[in-house]
């Protein structure tokens, strides 16, 4: 069946059975790596892309419920690393393995567009279904904070610059 | 294990297949020469300049997450006296006619590669000064070398390596015993915190990880196994299944039974069915309409049920054997004040690693390329050619960054699935398994029973010890992993210690995880000790330094060669003082015993060694309405010698060892019934998650005049017994058995 997609603002064709899960269709038909495989069941949410803005495990998404709507893999957060997510988590140097940090990434700029400055007790409740095998929960604490204050750095010098114009 | 082909080096690897990093820890010095680079290594394998100026340093060993990409690499740019910020680092492929020791396992990247990596950095440095002073036509000796340069004070003159890159490839390789080494004064990039080097990929999605890798051409596969190891299939719908879309191919693979009641460590090809399609979910959904009847085999009439009842009862008679008798434990235990009794027991767990069992292989005229996590990546080729009836000089094993490993891709049978279906389509070939098939199939860490007896005379000492261990194994063979050698600890610390076995057969793999044994032997040990410290009526901390100090501990004897002696207690053996140092180093950090707590919040203490590395850990636990535990923070104390080589890598990395510790305790557990393994996915093998986690770890490194050792393995044992002794002393409840949730403990 062919579905049309929305990915990272591109729009483009699929061929594939109706219950593929766009997990799938991301990885093995569009090449788009980024999205991970953990679990095939929702519990690790290695695989959370946003739909239409809201964070979803794409292993449960058939693609047939993905169709015609905005999906946003972490390809699409910015190609060379430069969305405030992408900053924090290299300066804080979140990863180990590094596997399940697509995922995490992706729930965190979820709730980031969401509460700018979110406290510890809205990151422990946006991120409890993102695992990390590797235990680096600590550093992606620190870096959901340290992209809160990126934000709202560019955002202050945004408007200093528009009131000196 | 028998058919293989043996020779001196490849025991030694199947031998870490079975004990892990644990083998290594006893047989130090073989295993040194044998995982460590065993050749000495050659500069111009390791570093490559270019004449713009750009220096490549190779990264020679596997790397899942323990950040050895970065850490190897920062060792040689150190001594070259590299610009860190402009080397570009290359993930080396599995060759053992460049490299030696490339594995992920033991804990042993960092002391096997310290000395040996420190030389090629400082080779290729008096290699580029050579290459200068010819140029100049100056002594070698007027010459010295800073970020990326090479100068010549006197005249003021600079070469960079670039500019030096044609004669640095012609320069004779220097007397590896000639350089002299930088004192630790001197390093510029060993001590400081370096990002990793595969960051920018991981954060920007660059197909990085095994499962990623794409060949033209390539079909997807999987491969379905019986639920009892070693069952075979009698019958298949395979007309059917190669009518369904996308399927290419689906056969049938059969090897022959393995009959040994000890399961090898790493059988490589198993019986199964393979399934090929144009894609992977086109297999698998394939895969759901696949009818097989399999003939299961001898294994399939065991339960953990049973072997939990014949632990009971073989725990009331007269152990098969002894492993170590110091002194006479019976009968001190009967003449003493106290005597305090234990039984303990803890489960098989999955390793689990987030990024699923895969490889990528490629068969074509008689040869084989892979792309695969492997720790062992030795090990892949040679089982992967012995599964397609090549030599191991036709295959290429290409080593692509794991999404994690614990132990899991220490065994290869994934690898030589992919190269074999490779073979038998004709195609390149990506065989990745499901989680289910990962946690159906895994080398489980297995579990065991440990009957503890112990005696304190009146002054609260322990006089005897004796602990009936309980494991899976025949005769004198231990299952992998399965094993508790003759030094474990407290001997030689107990005068009277009695080290006693049983075993019964186990048909499911096992294998090691992430410091095998000792992640359970250290929660027995430091909770039993706990147990005797109530009893005595002493503090737990002073009660531990106490033992670490019984007068006078003789030398460790060298643990016989070939058997036993597995534990992490093995040879070299404990240095007392240096863990007598770090507990008192995390007593003082936690502010142990002056911190006043609410009724209900506690901590606890522990220690243990493993791997060469000490480490003790207190845990502050709050727990509500009796049974909700919150970890409120941790403190762990480290020796693992004078220098830490990545400290934010490192701190990370211990951190993690922290909240995976926490998964083993409070949840993880693999049941076996009728020979199938129940637990299927991470809803029943659960990791911690993000609000269960400590809000802080802190990591605290005694720096000790003692060669740097590893810590990713020796940084996880301490913390279950931790946490079990504070939530002891927060509510009085003493839990022998792993997982506690089976206590009825969860997170708060």
């Amino acid at each position: 069946m062919a579905f049309k997609l929305n990915v990272n603002g591109r729009s483009t064709t699929v061929d594939v059975a109706a219950d593929t899960p766009l997990l799938w269709v991301l990885r093995d038909v569009l090449n788009l790596h980024g999205t991970k495989y953990g679990c095939g069941i929702g519990q690790c949410r290695a695989c959370t892309v946003h739909l239409n803005g809201r964070a979803v495990p794409s292993c449960q998404t058939p693609i047939s419920a993905a169709a015609n709507q905005n999906i946003t893999t972490l390809e699409g957060l910015s190609a060379d690393g430069t969305h405030p997510v992408q900053l924090a988590w290299q300066e804080i140097d979140v990863p180990q393995c590094g596997y399940c940090q697509a995922g995490q990434m992706m729930s965190a700029a979820a709730l980031l567009a969401k509460t700018p400055r979110p406290s510890d007790k809205d990151i422990d409740s946006a991120m409890n279904g993102n695992l990390c095998r590797c235990g680096t929960y600590l550093r992606i604490r620190q870096a959901i904070h340290k992209a809160a204050e990126i934000t709202a750095n560019a955002s202050a010098k945004t408007v200093q610059t528009a009131a000196v114009k | 294990m028998k058919t293989m082909r043996i020779d001196r080096r490849s025991f030694l690897k199947v031998s870490a297949l079975g004990g892990g990093g644990a083998v290594l820890a006893l047989y130090v010095k073989p295993a040194m020469a044998q995982f460590g680079p065993a050749a000495p290594p050659v500069a111009t394998n390791y570093i490559k300049i270019a004449s713009d100026g750009v220096v490549t340093i190779m990264a020679k060993n596997p790397d899942l997450g323990q950040g050895v990409k970065t850490m190897l690499p920062m060792i040689i740019a150190d001594e070259l006296d590299a610009d860190w910020k402009t080397v570009k680092v290359e993930q080396a492929d599995f060759d053992d006619t460049k490299y030696a020791g490339q594995i992920a396992g033991g804990s042993t990247a960092t002391p096997t590669n310290w000395t040996p990596m420190r030389q090629v950095g400082a080779a290729g440095r008096a290699m580029l000064i050579t290459a200068a002073a010819q140029t100049w036509n100056v002594p070698e000796s007027e010459c010295s070398t800073a970020a990326g340069k090479v100068f010549h004070k006197s005249s003021n003159r600079s070469l960079g390596y670039g500019e030096l890159a044609s004669k640095f490839a012609s320069v004779k390789l220097p007397d590896l015993n000639s350089l002299k080494l930088k004192d630790p004064s001197e390093y510029k990039i060993i001590g400081t915190t370096q990002p990793g080097r595969d960051v920018h990929d991981i954060v920007t999605a660059k197909p990085i990880f095994a499962i990623d890798i794409v060949r033209p051409g390539m079909l997807y596969a999987c491969f379905e196994k019986c639920g009892v190891f070693g069952g075979k299939v009698k019958s298949a719908n395979l007309d059917d299944i190669k009518k369904m879309p996308g399927v290419r191919d689906a056969f049938i693979v059969t090897r022959p039974d393995i009959t040994d009641a000890v399961l090898p460590g790493d059988p490589g090809l198993e019986n199964g069915i393979a399934i090929v399609a144009d894609t992977w979910w086109q297999a698998q959904t394939a895969r759901k309409k696949l009818q097989v009847t399999w003939d299961e085999g001898p294994r399939a009439s065991q339960s953990s049920v049973e072997h939990a009842q014949k632990a009971d009862e073989m725990s009331k008679q007269a152990p098969q054997r002894t492993i170590r008798a110091d002194g006479d434990a019976e009968g001190a235990l009967k003449t003493a004040a106290k005597v305090v009794e234990g039984a303990y027991s803890y489960p098989h767990i999955s390793h689990a690693p987030l990024e699923p069992q895969n490889c990528t292989a490629e068969y074509k005229n008689g040869k084989c390329e892979m792309w695969t996590n492997s720790q062992i990546p030795g090990n892949a080729r040679r089982l992967a050619a012995e599964a397609l009836g090549i030599q191991q000089s036709d295959v290429t094993v290409h080593m692509i960054h794991g999404g994690g490993g614990f132990g899991r891709r220490l065994t290869n049978d994934y690898a030589v699935e992919a190269a074999y279906i490779s073979k038998q389509v004709g195609a390149p070939v990506k065989l990745l398994w499901s989680r289910e098939d990962d946690m159906a199939h895994d080398y489980y860490r297995p579990g065991g029973f440990q009957y503890l007896k112990a005696g304190l005379d009146n002054s609260g000492k322990i006089v005897a010890w004796r602990n009936h261990f309980i494991s899976y194994g025949e005769g004198e063979r231990f299952a992998s992993a399965a094993a508790m050698g003759p030094t474990e600890f407290p001997q030689r610390f107990i005068q009277n210690y009695a080290l006693v076995t049983s075993v019964q057969p186990l048909g499911i793999r096992t294998g090691s995880l992430r410091a095998p044994s000792s992640n359970a032997f250290a929660f027995v040990i430091q909770s039993f000790i706990d147990e005797l410290a109530h009893a005595a009526g002493k503090d737990p901390v002073a009660f531990r330094l106490e033992l670490l100090s019984a007068p006078p501990p003789p030398a460790p004897a060298a643990a016989p060669a070939g058997r036993g002696g597995r534990g992490g207690f093995a040879a070299p053996g404990m240095n007392a003082d240096r863990m007598k140092g770090v507990v008192q180093l995390v007593a003082e950090k936690s502010g142990w015993g002056k911190t006043k707590l609410p009724k209900g919040t506690a901590m606890g203490v522990a220690f243990h060694f493993s791997h060469q590395g000490y480490f003790a850990e207190v845990a502050e636990v709050k727990v509500e309405s009796g049974t909700k535990v919150k970890v409120n923070k941790v403190w762990v104390a480290a020796d693992i010698g004078r220098q830490i080589i990545n400290p934010g890598a490192a701190e990370n990395l211990a951190q993690g060892a922290i909240i995976d510790g926490m998964s083993e305790l409070m949840d993880q557990e693999i049941t076996v019934d009728k020979g199938h393994v129940v637990q299927s996915n991470y809803h029943q093998h659960k990791l911690v998650r993000m609000a269960q986690a400590p809000p802080a770890i802190e990591i605290h490194w005694l720096k000790s005049d003692n060669n740097p050792t590893g810590l990713g393995e020796p940084s996880l044992p301490p913390i279950l017994p931790a946490i079990a002794n504070a939530i002891f002393s927060a509510t009085g409840k003493r839990v022998r058995s792993l997982p506690i949730s089976k206590s009825g403990f969860s997170w708060a």
